[in-house]
């Protein structure tokens, strides 16, 4: 066991190091969530109930399209220099690389999301520093990594792969979008707590379930 | 130390090994010859675990693949046409990040870029090495963890005469080290200065092999062809 997640660990620290010197990654994300915040805002300026009700909506967009760029990046890295080929030598269970390259993937995300979400707040004029509403943030990132990090691996070797991920993406999270989003809206709008419990429960169900799911079949993923 | 019978590999209608039969002693040093396509990548694949096979038995360090990869892995070193190596990370943290996943303490790595000549690059970032250094560090890398077993997947390509001698040297330690070593390679002469047998694969099937010694420089050319040309034969 403590092999294993110090195997893990390695990935997240190769992952973190690499990324820390270039910044390629994080700057692409953080440019295009910022951008994509930005438009909507001055699209949506002059509806201010147009605004309230779907500004969960962009924030969600953002973070999606923008994880999604972090994702296809992550995932081609291994494939330049036959790095994956490195990792899958290892003498470890695969997962082991399932499990580093998600938790890297998402703390990508949660580091686009700590900047990108004062500016939201500032731009749509919403509270999103509430304990409730940065809950619905992490779980939705969770579950968004956990099936895009699985989708991604699966679609390196494919030349089309920067055309794929989002094919095959999007359908397979919209479960966890749609959840991400009412529950969301519904902290926003100070919807009683009764009323978004449902997609609270959604979400981390399929956090769970995805998380599991990638557990079993990585190995099946990443074989020739 | 290596043991394959009967090994078939297929890519849906493609067949690419057809019940290869192949066998290395430990501590030899095998060199895998044959023309584009005949089947040495995949082989090595399997063996490296990266692959599974279609038929057959195979069986690496006493253990059966694919069903105990794992531990066949803990027995490898591999080293491929390309470094598996990344650009972003100096060459200490490349082995640094290999250590770990190896379970190797840190005092080897100082030891394997001492082997590889690399010690006073080691906080260079790989993407600004040249070939012949990426892959020093590649053969570093693969036998960072002391694997009892070494395959390789002709290193030399893409290597300058002087970068090409630097690695037959470091190959040349790593045989005299004992360890058992399968290469594959299109470059004959060179070939059978390093292994001490040479075995030639074509269309899926070792179509020949002889011991280095047992054959004059002058006459592994000839021997190379007519394996080829299907009049080979144990030597």
């Amino acid at each position: 066991m403590k092999s294993y997640l110090n195997a893990i660990r390695a990935v997240i620290w190769k992952d973190l190091t690499a990324e820390w010197r270039t910044r390629e990654n994080l700057s692409a994300m953080l440019v295009f969530a910022l951008l994509v915040i930005l438009i909507f805002n001055f699209a949506l300026e002059l509806d201010i109930q147009a605004q309230e009700s779907l500004s969960a909506g962009v924030l969600w967009a953002t973070f999606i399209f923008a994880g999604t760029i972090g994702l296809n990046r992550s995932l081609a890295v291994e494939k330049d220099r036959g790095c994956l080929d490195g990792l899958l030598l290892a003498p470890v269970d695969r997962s082991v690389i399932y499990f580093g390259k998600a938790i890297g993937n998402l703390i990508f995300m949660l580091l686009v999301e700590i900047i990108v979400l004062p500016v939201y707040s500032f731009l749509y004029q919403v509270p999103v520093f509430q304990p409730g509403f940065l809950l619905v943030v992490v779980l939705g990132s969770i579950g968004y990594v956990a099936v895009g990090t699985l989708l991604a691996t699966m679609v390196i070797q494919a030349r089309t792969r920067d055309i794929l991920l989002p094919i095959l993406l999007f359908p397979l999270s919209l479960p966890v979008i749609i959840a991400a989003v009412k529950a969301s809206q519904g902290f926003l709008l100070m919807v009683p707590l009764t009323e978004i419990s449902a997609w609270l429960n959604l979400l981390i169900v399929y956090d769970l379930i995805f998380t599991a799911a990638a557990f079993m079949v990585f190995d099946f993923v990443v074989e020739e | 130390m290596i043991q394959v019978k009967k090994l078939v590999k297929r890519f849906g209608p493609i067949t690419v090994l057809r019940e290869l039969d192949f066998e290395v002693r430990s501590g030899e040093f095998v060199a895998l010859l044959g023309p584009n396509g005949a089947g040495k990548t995949t082989l090595l694949r399997i063996l490296a675990s990266l692959s599974k096979p279609t038929s057959g038995l195979v069986q690496v360090a006493s253990c059966r693949l694919p069903e105990e990869a794992v531990a066949v892995r803990a027995h490898l070193g591999v080293v491929s046409h390309q470094p598996l190596l990344y650009g972003d990370l100096t060459a200490e943290e490349n082995l640094s990040f290999y250590a770990r996943l190896y379970d190797v303490e840190r005092l080897r790595i100082g030891e394997v870029l001492d082997l590889v000549g690399l010690s006073s690059r080691k906080s260079d970032l790989v993407r600004v090495f040249s070939r012949g250094m990426q892959q020093r560090l590649a053969i570093g890398r693969s036998i960072l963890h002391n694997p009892r077993i070494l395959l390789m997947d002709e290193p030399h390509t893409g290597l300058d005469q002087e970068a090409g001698e630097i690695l037959d040297s470091v190959l040349r330690e790593i045989a005299l080290a004992g360890r058992t070593v399968v290469m594959t390679s299109h470059d004959l002469v060179r070939a059978a200065e390093l292994a001490s047998r040479l075995d030639i694969l074509s269309k899926g099937k070792i179509k020949a092999s002889v011991a280095t010694k047992d054959l004059n420089s002058a006459d592994f050319v000839t021997f190379y062809r007519k394996a080829l040309q299907g009049n080979g034969g144990s030597v």
